[in-house]
């Protein structure tokens, strides 16, 4: 009982701070807000069971996000940081509740959550939940499917990284430095 | 952030945390073949902590000075990542697959904790130095010089 209310609680607080982000008029505070709404989807994350994805949301983007948000406010001038926001065309404010309910509608359709039967955990899930302890020695199978079943993604990915930190190196530094 | 921070109670709260933070991401990293974590939240973990120690103590400190230095090691993850997996080819097996990790003396449940340790280990690096890497750049970045594109 206490936990359904809190999980209420929780998807309250996560629509209060996303929507607050758009609408507040300073860009200072959206920032803050948007770490919030970040903190809060990683307790969701949380909920769900998900702890490595809680992890990553909770310091990159409470963390790592807000801080980069911050920096570039400060190097901007400070008349640039109060919003004018004009009105929002009728149109918007139609059809976009309209196209909410209709992805609500469609969401039906989708498998309940945790349901074993549905085609995500009937494809390649029990292969690896069954055997990767046999196949790699390693007792967490995220670990093992993320290093060894599928190392070479994780290294394509790391090259992602370090090619996106040379890009910002090479844009955002003066020669010289 | 060019400076040392004013405040004392930053200052203090700062040096209780940041080593926490490190210790955090440094127990996320070797514990995460039994545990939530691994690599890339080892690595922004250290870059959180690191991004503080700059803000807080500024560059020309010598905690600062760490920062600056982690620059160098760009690239270095890259090459522990790949390295693991060219170890693995040498050892007679296929690339990165860590059975294969030839190292006399231990047994196999060892070799995959060593070989994924180490992938791991190189994840981090590579992550903590772009990050650290990528907020440099934006907090050295000159508003006042004009460019000539």
């Amino acid at each position: 009982m206490i936990y359904a209310v809190n999980i209420a609680l929780l998807l309250l607080l996560l629509v209060t701070a996303a929507s607050a982000t758009f609408l507040v008029k300073e860009l200072m505070s959206s920032v803050f807000i948007l770490g919030s709404y970040s903190f809060f989807l990683a307790l969701v994350w949380a909920w769900l069971g998900a702890v490595d994805v809680a992890f990553v949301e909770a310091v990159i983007g409470a963390g790592l996000a807000t801080v980069l948000f911050l920096i570039t406010l400060f190097d901007t001038a400070p008349k640039d940081s109060r919003l004018r926001r004009p009105p929002p065309p009728l149109a918007g404010v139609l059809g976009l509740p309209l196209l909410g309910i209709l992805l609500l509608f469609a969401a039906n359709d989708l498998w309940p959550f945790g349901d074993p039967t549905s085609p995500p955990n009937i494809h390649i899930s029990p292969v690896y939940l069954q055997q990767s302890f046999a196949d790699t020695l390693t007792p967490n199978v995220v670990t093992s499917v993320l290093m060894d079943y599928r190392g070479f993604d994780t290294l394509i990915e790391t090259v992602v990284i370090f090619t996106a930190g040379i890009a910002c190196a090479l844009l955002l530094r003066e020669p010289g430095r | 952030m060019k400076r040392m921070h004013d405040s004392l109670i930053v200052q203090t709260m700062s040096q209780l945390l940041i080593p926490l933070a490190q210790l955090f991401a440094l127990y996320v990293l070797f514990f995460g073949q039994y545990g939530p974590g691994g690599g890339f939240v080892a690595g922004v973990i250290w870059t959180t902590s690191m991004i503080l120690t700059f803000l807080v103590f500024g560059l020309k400190s010598p905690q600062g000075r760490f920062v600056e230095k982690m620059l160098h090691g760009d690239g270095l993850g890259l090459i522990v990542f790949v390295g693991v997996g060219g170890l693995c080819l040498i050892g007679g097996g296929e690339f990165l697959n860590y059975a294969h990790l030839d190292i006399p003396g231990v047994d196999a449940p060892a070799r995959r904790y060593i070989g994924i340790l180490l992938a791991q280990i190189g994840v981090a690096i590579d992550v903590a130095v772009t990050g650290i890497s990528i907020v440099l750049s934006l907090a050295y970045h000159d508003t006042e010089q004009e460019y000539d594109v």
